[in-house]
Order: structure tokens, then C-alpha cells, then sequence
């Protein structure tokens, strides 16, 4: 007999086949007995007695293998199904609970899958991917790598499949009249081999491409940008497209659904590393080892560990400070995991998305103990019903099962419902983050087959531990006992409700976590929010402006730039106008150079050097920067004065000592400059940064005719911009500024990940709080339902309604203050692992840990307050009599 | 739990599909039949209990060891047929040889003793 007819056997109905069959058992056993002599009543009672329990039969008939086990699911499924059914009310709720815990966990997972694990949709491989930085002996933190440096690593490694190398860049991009920026990356040639992304027209880049000082004016555009900008043109390929002010070939059009391989941005084009210098407003950086700006990945061959590919490149890099010692001094190389990327928004984002994964399973936690919770009640209620089958012949097994298929049912509902809520959720990250001008964003969550079985395994997991308890309890139901109580107090009730109580104290001391939680990360974002950078916030606008793309040679764009700041500065309102190549808190990165003090000897296997930014006359007074002492840069500082610099305190007080150094000298890049001013410490790139030597030097002397604008009025950015664009068409309409944004705007830019946090966990730590307050209403409501006698006792004794009233809250809130003091043993133990979100915030803020109890003291009062506002409409006499 | 519940009740498990399968050898019967056979044939030594003969039928029947139909008796009753598949067959012989080995063992310690 073949499994075909097998499994036909088993959902065929057998147990009715099964009673038909020993229907003519009887009979024929009866007209035995009724040949030899019996009457036929007692012919059928004595056949029926040899039979024995027709149940137990029936039950052992169909006991027979695995088969059984599908057609008691199946009847299980259709029972269970009957009974969610019949108390609506129930599943209702236990499936909203069951939804919002599964549904936030699927969202979180959703998001660590596509923003972290596999955050490149159809690039191969991923699991062999690893992202390279550069470090530095000086201090933490990573660094790029420079192009020679990243060749050099290439050429002598044999544990690394491929090298992709890249940087993200962008471009303007007109529409019409109007120019936007939009983000790119420039690539090592092999970067679509590599990542096995194949263009969906044309090719990718070929080898050699990334050689020579803007060598190779070619481009792979996107498919959005294919289908935006060029109607999804089939002869696209050959046309030309202007990207940072040069034409370049398109020669290829990525498929649909890719994006490029950077956290956080959709790419819309790539250009071959060889146009470096186009792209970074004519600096030459192919051949500079001292340049460091590739920030790339490797592909490991197979079988690698990153342990023995991290060794095989320290030692490569440790031969190149060998050879290349006054540029490669103290560096080295670091691979990080995927997850782990520090250069793109992956790193930013981990601590943020690990504590949504801890946050949403205390709350599935929660809402599982929540279900729990209310199926012991209903266990309570259905006691009867249990006590009869089991009397009847069902194995306790059984009903264990049984009480699990509607748990599993009950937890799969939610999951589907779940897994909707996720997908309401899925890019929640990227509305949270805040844009950044025309930058296409994209912080997907991803619903793949990981993240559904992971999800389903939520959900098995969860059913696990709600209805295993309930379950147990009920199978443990003594048989003689419950049958001779009718109803109310039953064996068992008195452990019941001990467990009721434990699953209110979890829930209870999770919501003091969470609620303590986002207490501090509430605090931590408005000390972020109220937290200066050491410049002006207020009254300050940036923009940039960029001259290079616009064809300029550095003569006229100095002619411009000046021209544009006496323009800016004749109109009514604008105190001050500076051009800079950076303004603060930009994502791109600040010019770094190897310095020079007299008199400043550094540790041997170190190479001292310091970030600095090019800024125009009036700069530190347009940012609100004080000087210490000295002067800041004037027009007199020009090309052809003596060249100059102004340091910061930290730089001044790690090469100076304490010396003033104004007057004295310092050699930047092999050139020696006049100290003339020492500016105020202030943030340059993040709030969070720790202090590092910094400096200015003039823009006239160390030209970039890409700029940043920055403005001090106390114009609104919407009211001034029609101002700027004017005054730059007067000068050439060809020119378009950036976005113009306030400085309290460009700072918050940075503190997404603060702000996203502190979201999640508001939002979940709120839920938290509305289902523990729930489950505690629950307990509760059943106690003063159960313990109505007692109650109408007191009263009949003389007890008044305030007295009854006391006795049960102080009852709810004895539960609450319990879990209170578990959650403060928790929350002392966990809060410091919110790291870098806690930004100016104790982890143990009396202030955080005095709300948290507030609100939880609140939500238990009102938890409460109805079940004891009903103990109190007890009517003695109807309680009493019942 | 299959295993616990019927060890309880019917310690010769080989026993009774040896006796059910050779029943079922000499022609498809109904489950009565096959009680009553077993009966008849041992002269009233052997009584097969309906406790353990329909839940070993319907095992068999999942083994595939035997096939089952309903069909009308002579007395105009609609009664499950139970008959041996091939694979039966080559059971039933395999517990035959197993059988035979096993009482010619126990006779030898019997004569032996």
C-alpha cells in the first residue's frame, strides 16, 4: 500500500469507519451469544462488555503511527477553531497582544536582515564580504585607505578573492532650471565582477578603467536614474551625461534593484576610480599615499576566516610603513563584518537596532505571559469540560495537545497579522532618518526567508511559553477531586494562581526596564538637542556652492567667491558671510596632513596628524567660534602673503604644552606656516566625538573652488533663499546653490540615530506598559470575581466599601511594587548597555528611574482601580446565597 | 506511548500478527471472523482480545501488510474485509521463520532442562 492511500486512509474519516466496524463486531458477537441461548438484551450487554471501553478502542485503534498524529492535528484544528470561535472576546485579544509582539519582532528583524546582514539586494555572496578600514597606531577609530596603499594590499594578498574598492561621492544634477544633488560612488574597475552584479544594459567597467588622472569619463548609471532621467531609452548606451561638471559616456545601466553597496543611500551612478580628481574638485589623490579616502570591501576566497585574512593584511600593511614610512607611520588595515561597517550607516545604526531586537522581546515576553494569562483562565473555566474527557478515556497527553494546536493556532493567526505589521513597518528606519537634500535614502527592512522562518520560529517559541504552563496545569487536574467539587474551587486553583501572580511581576519589572529606557534615551536626545557644538546653531545658515562643476578655473571662482560675499553682505539682515571648502558636520570628510612642530618630538612609530578645514576671511565670527587669542583669517591672507594657520586648544595644548602659540610655526605637509590665531574647542564632525588637534588654514591659500556658504542672519532659511539664489544669478545663472538649511538642522542631521532609538523605544515601552497593565487588570478582575464570597463575607460582617476598596488595591499594587523592585534590580543592572545613545545621561539618572515608577505606579492604579471599584458593588446577600 | 499502552495489554505483540496474518493466509475475512477463527482453531485456548485485535488490524493495515474493503456478508451486513498484501505475505514468513526458531530454541532448553 503506497503513502497515497495511506495518508487517504488517514484523513478519510477512519473513526467513523471505525464505528461502523465494531457496530458489526457486536452484532455478530450477539448473534453468537443469541444462538447459544441468551435473550438478545443480554446477548448485547455481554457482547458490549467484552468489548470493553469502546473510547479506549477507538483511541488505540487509530494509535497506530505517525498518520495518526496528522488526523489528530487536523481534528485538533478544527476543535480549537470551534473554541477560539465561541469566546471572541479571548482571541480576540490574545491574538492583538500575540500581533503586536510578533509584529514588532518581525519589524525589527526585517530591518537587522536589510540594514545589516544583507544590506546589498543582489549582490553575491555577502557572507564573504567584509569592510576594510584603515587605522591608526595615534588614536582610536578607523580611517580611510589611500589608492596606492589599496593596490599595494591587492598585489601582495592570497587569502582575499577580490578587492572592491570605493568611495561615495555625488554630483548635481539639473532638472530644468533647478540642480539637486544626487549620490554616486567611484569604483575600483573590477567593482561589478567583483559584488557579480551584471549591468542590465550595456557592461560594466573594464580593467584598466581605474587608471589614470581622469583617464576614463565613463558611467554606470542606475536604473532609476535610467528610468527618471532618460524614459528607460534602449539607446542610452554611448549617450552622454554631465556628472560633476565633465560629460561622461554612459556605458552601462545597473539592474533593477540594485543600489550600489553603501548603508543607507540608493547610488544612481558609479564612475571608475580614474575620475577621482573630477570628483573631488581637482585634487589629485591616485598616486598621494598620504590621501586617504578608499573606504572598500573584500570578498574572501572560501574557507577564509576573517581572523586569517585580518592577519595576512596587518602583515602586508606592516611591510608598507616598512617601505613607506613618512606616510604610512603607525597605520595599519582593519576588517570589520558587514554589520559592523564603520564608514557607513551600519555602524551608525547597530547599537540603535540591537536594542529594538532586546526591547521588542521583552515586550513579545510581555505579551506572551499576557496570552498566558488569559488561556489560565480560561483553562479555569473550561475545567469541567477537561475533567469530563479525561473521565471518558483521553489520554492527558491528549489534552496537552490539544491545549498546544490552539495555542499554535491562536500564535499562527498572529503571525500572519504580524508579519503585515512588519511589512507596515519595514521603512519605518528610513522615515525616521531625516533627508539629506536630494539624496535618495534607503534603509529598507527586508521580509526574506530568513526573516519568516526566524518570525515563525517567534511564533512556535512564544506558543511554547504561554501554553505550556496553562497546559500542564490542566493535564494535572486531579480526577476525583474536580469531580466532586461541581464548580468554583477546584485543586489546582491555588498554584494557578501563583503562577498568574509570577507572570504579572515579569511583565510588571520588563515595563520598568523599558520605561526606564526610554526615560534616558528621552533625556539623552534633549541634552543632544540642547547641546552646543561650540558654534552657533541660531542664526546661522549653510549651503554649498559648487564652482567646479561649473566649469571655473581657480581664478574666476576666487573672483566669484569674493564678489558673491560683498553681494550676501550688502543685503539688510546678513551680519556676516564666509565661504569654507567644509562646513561642520558634513558628511564628507575634513583634509587631514601630517604635521610638524618645532620642538614637538613624536613617539617613534608615530606620524602626527591632524584634520583641518580651508576657510574664508570671517569664518570663525560667521560659526560663532571665539578665539583664544590672536586673529582669525582676513583678506590680507592671500596667495601670495605669508602663509598662515590658526589651531585649536586641543592642538595647542598637545604641541605647545601651554606655550601660546601664536607667533610660532607649524609645518603642514612640508609646508611651514604662521600660527596666528588659537580658536575655541568645538565639535567638528559629531556630537559624540572626542576631542582631536584640529586647524584652519586660509581657502585663498589652499584653494577649492567647491565651497560650503554659511551665513549669519536671523533670516529663516525659506525666507532667505530666494535672496541667495538672486544674488548668485546676478553673477552667473549657470551656478545653483545647494539645499540652504539652518546649522540646528545640519547638526540634527546627525543625531539620527538618537532619534531613532529613543522612537522605538517610547513607542514599544509605551505598549510595553498598556499590555503589563493589562495583564495585571486580568489578574485582578479574576481575583475579585473568584474570592466574590469572601468579599460579600467582609461585607456582611461590616466592612464598608472603602475597607473592601483598600483590600484590593493594596493587593494590585503589592504585585506592582514587587515587580518594581525586580525591574530596578534589572533596569541598574541593564541600562548602561545603551553606550554612545546616552549622550550627557547617567545610566542610573534618578530622574529616569523616578518617571518610569510614576507612570508604572499610574497604569497599576488604573489597572486596579475598576476590579476593586466592582469589589465594592458586591451585593452580599446574591453572593452569599449563589 | 503506543508502545507503553500496548505492551500493557498484550506482552506477545509478534504474536498476535503472526496469528492474524496466518488467519488472513488462508483467505480475506472480517475482523470477527478472524477473532473467531483464532478461537476455534487453538479449540478455545487462544482468545484474542477486540482491544488489542482492531488497533493491531488497523496498524498492519498503515504498514500496508494487509488492505481492507467493505463489503456485504451473507447475512446482509456491511462488514470491513480485511486481506494480505504481498507484503504481508513476506512478513507472515519472516515471522513464521522467527517463530519456528524460536520454539525449536525453547524446546531445546525444555529437553535440555
Amino acid at each position: 500500500m503506497g503513502w497515497v492511500q495511506r495518508l487517504r486512509n488517514t484523513f478519510s474519516g477512519l473513526e467513523h469507519d471505525f464505528d461502523e466496524e465494531r457496530r458489526f463486531h457486536l452484532d455478530e458477537r450477539t448473534d453468537e451469544y443469541v444462538r447459544s441461548g441468551m435473550g438478545h438484551v443480554e446477548a448485547r450487554r455481554a457482547a458490549l462488555r467484552l468489548f470493553g471501553n469502546a473510547t479506549l478502542v477507538t483511541e488505540q485503534t487509530r494509535d497506530v503511527d505517525l498518520f495518526r498524529w496528522i488526523d489528530d492535528l487536523g481534528r485538533d484544528t478544527r476543535y480549537a477553531l470551534r473554541m477560539l470561535r465561541r469566546s471572541p472576546g479571548f482571541s480576540l485579544l490574545a491574538i492583538l497582544c500575540l500581533t503586536l509582539g510578533i509584529g514588532a519582532n518581525a519589524a525589527v528583524f526585517s530591518w537587522i536582515e536589510g540594514i545589516l546582514l544583507r544590506p546589498f539586494p543582489l549582490v553575491v555572496d555577502q557572507n564573504r564580504l567584509f569592510a576594510v578600514t584603515g587605522s591608526n597606531r595615534a588614536f582610536s577609530g578607523n580611517t580611510d585607505v589611500s589608492w596606492p596603499d589599496w593596490l599595494d594590499l591587492q598585489r601582495n594578498s592570497r587569502l582575499v578573492e577580490a578587492f572592491i574598492g570605493e568611495k561615495i561621492t555625488g554630483s548635481p544634477l539639473t532638472i530644468g532650471d533647478r540642480s539637486e544633488r544626487v549620490s554616486g560612488s567611484m569604483v575600483s574597475a573590477n567593482y561589478f565582477d567583483a559584488i557579480g552584479v551584471r549591468p542590465m544594459l550595456g557592461r560594466g567597467f573594464e580593467p584598466g578603467e581605474d587608471v589614470g588622472r581622469n583617464a576614463h569619463p565613463v558611467t554606470v548609471i542606475s536604473y532609476q536614474m535610467w528610468q527618471g532621467r532618460f524614459h528607460g531609452d534602449s539607446d542610452i548606451i554611448g549617450k552622454t551625461q554631465v556628472l560633476s561638471g565633465l560629460p561622461h559616456t554612459i556605458v552601462g545601466v545597473a539592474p533593477e534593484g540594485f543600489y550600489g553597496t553603501f548603508v543607507g543611500y540608493a547610488f544612481q551612478f558609479w564612475v571608475p576610480a580614474s575620475m577621482q580628481t573630477q570628483f573631488d574638485a581637482g585634487v589629485y589623490k591616485l598616486e598621494d599615499r598620504s590621501a586617504r579616502w578608499i573606504e572598500g570591501f573584500v570578498r574572501l576566497k572560501p574557507g577564509v576566516t576573517i581572523e586569517q585574512a585580518q592577519a595576512e593584511l596587518s602583515a602586508i600593511a606592516a611591510r608598507l610603513e616598512a617601505d613607506y614610512p613618512e606616510t604610512n607611520r603607525g597605520r595599519g588595515v582593519k576588517l570589520f563584518p558587514l554589520w559592523q561597517t564603520p564608514f557607513n550607516n551600519a555602524g551608525a545604526l547597530l547599537p540603535t537596532l540591537s536594542i529594538a531586537l532586546v526591547v521588542v522581546l521583552s515586550v513579545l515576553l510581555i505579551a506572551c505571559a499576557n496570552v498566558g494569562n488569559l488561556l489560565l483562565v480560561r483553562a479555569f473555566a473550561r475545567q469541567q469540560e477537561m475533567t469530563i474527557r479525561l473521565s471518558v478515556g483521553a489520554g492527558r497527553s491528549r489534552l496537552v495537545k490539544q491545549l498546544m494546536t490552539e495555542g499554535l493556532i491562536l500564535s499562527a493567526i498572529a503571525a500572519v497579522g504580524g508579519l503585515v505589521v512588519a511589512n507596515w513597518l519595514r521603512d519605518a528606519v528610513g522615515l525616521l532618518t531625516p533627508p539629506r537634500g536630494g539624496v535618495l535614502l534607503r534603509l529598507p527592512g527586508t521580509l526574506d526567508w530568513r526573516v519568516l522562518a526566524l518570525s515563525a520560529g517567534v511564533c512556535i517559541f512564544s506558543t511554547l511559553l504561554f501554553g505550556l504552563v496553562p497546559a500542564m496545569l490542566t493535564s494535572n487536574i486531579d480526577l476525583a477531586g474536580a469531580l466532586r467539587s461541581q464548580s468554583g474551587s477546584v485543586v489546582g486553583a491555588r498554584s494557578r494562581a501563583w503562577v498568574r501572580s509570577t507572570l504579572v511581576l515579569v511583565q510588571m519589572s520588563l515595563s520598568f526596564v523599558l520605561l526606564v529606557g526610554a526615560g534616558l534615551l528621552i533625556e539623552s536626545l534633549q541634552a543632544v538637542r540642547s547641546a552646543s557644538p561650540g558654534f552657533s546653531t541660531q542664526d546661522v545658515l549653510t549651503t554649498g556652492v559648487d564652482l567646479y562643476t561649473s566649469g571655473y578655473d581657480s581664478q574666476r571662482a576666487k573672483n566669484f567667491q569674493d564678489e558673491l560675499i560683498d553681494r550676501l553682505q550688502a543685503i539688510g539682515g546678513v551680519q556676516s558671510a564666509a565661504f569654507s571648502r567644509m562646513t561642520p558636520f558634513s558628511y564628507r570628510s575634513y583634509s587631514t596632513a601630517a604635521i610638524a612642530v618645532d620642538g614637538y618630538d613624536a613617539p617613534r612609530d608615530q606620524q602626527p596628524t591632524a584634520d583641518y578645514n580651508e576657510i574664508g576671511p570671517e569664518f570663525l565670527a560667521t560659526m560663532g567660534i571665539p578665539l583664544v587669542s590672536g586673529r582669525e583669517f582676513t583678506r590680507a591672507d592671500s596667495e601670495t602673503a605669508p602663509l598662515v594657520a590658526v589651531v585649536d586648544e586641543t592642538m595647542a595644548a598637545q604641541f605647545w604644552r601651554g606655550m601660546d602659540p601664536v607667533g610660532r610655526r607649524v609645518q603642514v605637509k612640508g609646508r611651514w606656516m604662521q600660527v596666528v590665531g588659537v580658536a575655541h574647542n568645538v565639535k567638528y564632525r559629531n556630537l559624540f566625538e572626542t576631542p582631536k588637534p584640529f586647524f584652519y588654514v586660509p581657502l585663498r591659500q589652499n584653494f577649492s573652488p567647491t565651497t560650503a556658504l554659511q551665513l549669519r542672519t536671523t533670516q529663516g532659511p525659506a525666507v532667505f533663499a530666494p535672496s541667495l539664489v538672486r544674488e548668485i544669478h546676478a553673477l552667473d545663472a549657470n551656478v545653483a546653490p545647494s539645499e540652504l538649511i539652518t546649522m540646528r538642522e545640519q547638526v540634527d542631521r546627525t543625531t539620527a540615530a538618537q532619534r531613532i532609538s529613543v522612537t522605538i523605544l517610547v513607542v514599544f515601552g509605551g505598549l510595553a506598559v498598556v499590555l503589563a497593565a493589562i495583564g495585571l487588570y486580568g489578574v485582578m478582575a479574576s481575583t475579585v470575581s473568584q474570592s466574590s464570597r469572601e468579599l460579600a463575607l467582609r461585607m456582611a460582617l461590616g466592612a464598608r466599601a472603602s475597607d473592601l476598596l483598600r483590600l484590593v488595591l493594596s493587593k494590585g499594587l503589592a504585585l506592582t511594587a514587587v515587580g518594581f523592585v525586580l525591574g530596578l534590580v534589572a533596569a541598574l543592572q541593564t541600562t548602561r548597555l545603551l553606550g554612545y545613545l546616552l549622550y550627557q545621561v547617567s545610566p542610573r539618572d534618578p530622574v529616569a528611574f523616578g518617571s518610569a515608577f510614576g507612570v508604572l505606579v499610574v497604569a497599576s492604579f488604573v489597572a486596579c482601580a475598576v476590579p476593586a471599584w466592582r469589589a465594592t458593588r458586591t451585593d452580599p446577600l446574591r453572593a452569599l446565597r449563589g | 506511548m503506543l508502545l507503553r499502552r500496548q505492551r500493557k495489554q498484550d506482552a506477545l505483540q509478534g504474536t498476535l500478527d503472526l496469528l492474524v496474518l496466518t488467519t488472513l493466509s488462508r483467505g480475506p475475512h472480517h475482523g470477527y471472523g478472524i477473532a473467531a477463527d483464532i478461537q476455534s482453531i487453538s479449540g478455545d485456548v487462544l482468545r484474542v482480545e477486540e482491544g488489542s485485535l482492531y488497533p493491531a488490524l488497523h496498524r498492519m493495515e498503515h504498514l500496508g501488510w494487509i488492505t481492507a474493503a467493505w463489503k456485504t456478508t451473507t447475512n446482509k451486513r456491511r462488514a470491513r474485509i480485511y486481506t494480505l498484501t504481498r507484503a504481508g505475505q513476506k512478513r507472515l514468513e519472516a515471522e513464521q521463520a522467527q517463530w519456528d526458531r524460536l520454539t525449536k530454541a525453547v524446546g531445546k532448553i525444555l529437553r535440555f532442562a
